[in-house]
């Protein structure tokens, strides 16, 4: 019997192009970075450059704390000369309230009014607190935040998070950091299903071929983080990543055989000699 | 008392954020550095002329690798 997802994705739904429009802006890569894990901020810059990616995450802590850059300004220059748009965060947030002034700082901080919401709710897990992240994400769109909300692989929350004004929405594959891939496939094709705005795949990535999958459901991009800065390779772990995101794409837009539970010849019996 | 970053500070009350700021390095034109005394935002062009009460809870976030 076919699975579900299998049906999906048929040939013309999607094209393989490479661009991805977030609130009216083109990206020429569809794959997300996160910057966090890295050794050192030489490696961050090749591995960006490897991974073609043109949007990074960068967060938020106080000055003086343990990885918080020195001086302020070293990882920033080093982001801002790679040639990436900085998308901060507002990870380690736990409250609406908490997340909407680190988004307001941020935005003072960075100059740009995009926001990779997180509210967590949960310390072992670090999953979303999804009525504290609504609540946010309603407030921060109406302050003009560009916000793309770290959510659940929830799709009524997902289309609430749409409705309410989100830019795009960022569903976990699984726990950020978990590198467990994406554990309910359905629930990630239904999220694309359910909303207009782009789809990126957070958290949980592990290796290149989570990424593909992530795209072949549908996705529209790909955010990895851990996956490439804690790979043993970060810089060619990046560039794989990179090359899945696309093949993924293309995959779907191709349109998938369906699965079947007994072969299917693909070379024809006809003309088959017989040896009596 | 002037609470800056969660600790007790020699901040004195009439000093302003970008006084604060040049006390941890920074100047007026420092990249990637945002500023909120109480909860609220202030904004870079308030820097200079933004001044402590005597009881402000001052935070001065910078950028660092996440996410």
């Amino acid at each position: 019997m076919a699975e579900p997802l299998d049906t999906q994705g048929a040939a013309g739904e999607v094209t393989d192009d490479a661009q991805l429009t977030i609130a009216g802006r083109t990206l020429r890569s569809r794959l997300l970075l996160g910057t966090g894990g890295f050794p050192s901020l030489e490696l961050m810059a090749a591995a960006i450059a490897a991974s073609a990616s043109e949007l990074v995450t960068v967060a938020l802590r106080r000055v003086g704390a343990a990885g918080s850059s020195p001086q302020g300004t070293s990882l920033v220059d080093v982001l801002t000369g790679t040639g990436v748009q900085l998308l901060p965060n507002t990870a380690g947030c736990h409250t609406a309230r908490d997340a909407v002034i680190t988004a307001r700082l941020a935005r003072e901080a960075f100059e740009t009014d995009w926001i990779k919401l997180e509210v967590i709710g949960d310390e072992d897990t670090l999953l979303p607190d999804a009525p504290e992240l609504l609540r946010a994400a309603e407030e921060l769109v109406d302050e003009g935040f560009v916000v793309l909300p770290y959510t659940t692989d929830d799709p009524v929350l997902a289309r609430r998070l749409a409705d309410i004004g989100c830019a795009a929405v960022m569903p976990l594959g699984s726990p950020i950091g978990s590198g467990m891939g994406i554990r309910n496939p359905y629930n990630i094709a239904l999220i694309r299903e359910a909303v207009e705005v782009p789809v990126i795949l957070d958290a949980g990535i592990g290796t290149a071929s989570d990424a593909a999958l992530a795209m072949e459901l549908g996705c529209d991009g790909v955010m990895a983080a851990s996956a490439i800065s804690r790979a043993q390779d970060p810089v060619r772990m990046a560039a794989a990543m990179r090359d899945a995101v696309s093949a993924g794409r293309l995959a779907r837009g191709a349109g998938r055989i369906p699965r079947r539970r007994y072969a299917n010849a693909s070379t024809p019996d006809e003309g088959l000699p017989v040896f009596d | 008392m002037i609470v800056l970053n969660g600790e007790g500070s020699d901040v004195a009350a009439g000093e302003s954020v970008l006084d604060v700021l040049a006390r941890l390095g920074f100047g007026r034109d420092a990249r990637g550095v945002a500023v909120a005394v109480d909860g609220e935002v202030v904004s870079r062009a308030q820097w200079e002329s933004f001044t402590l009460a005597a009881d402000a809870t001052v935070e001065v976030l910078t950028a660092m690798q996440g996410g």
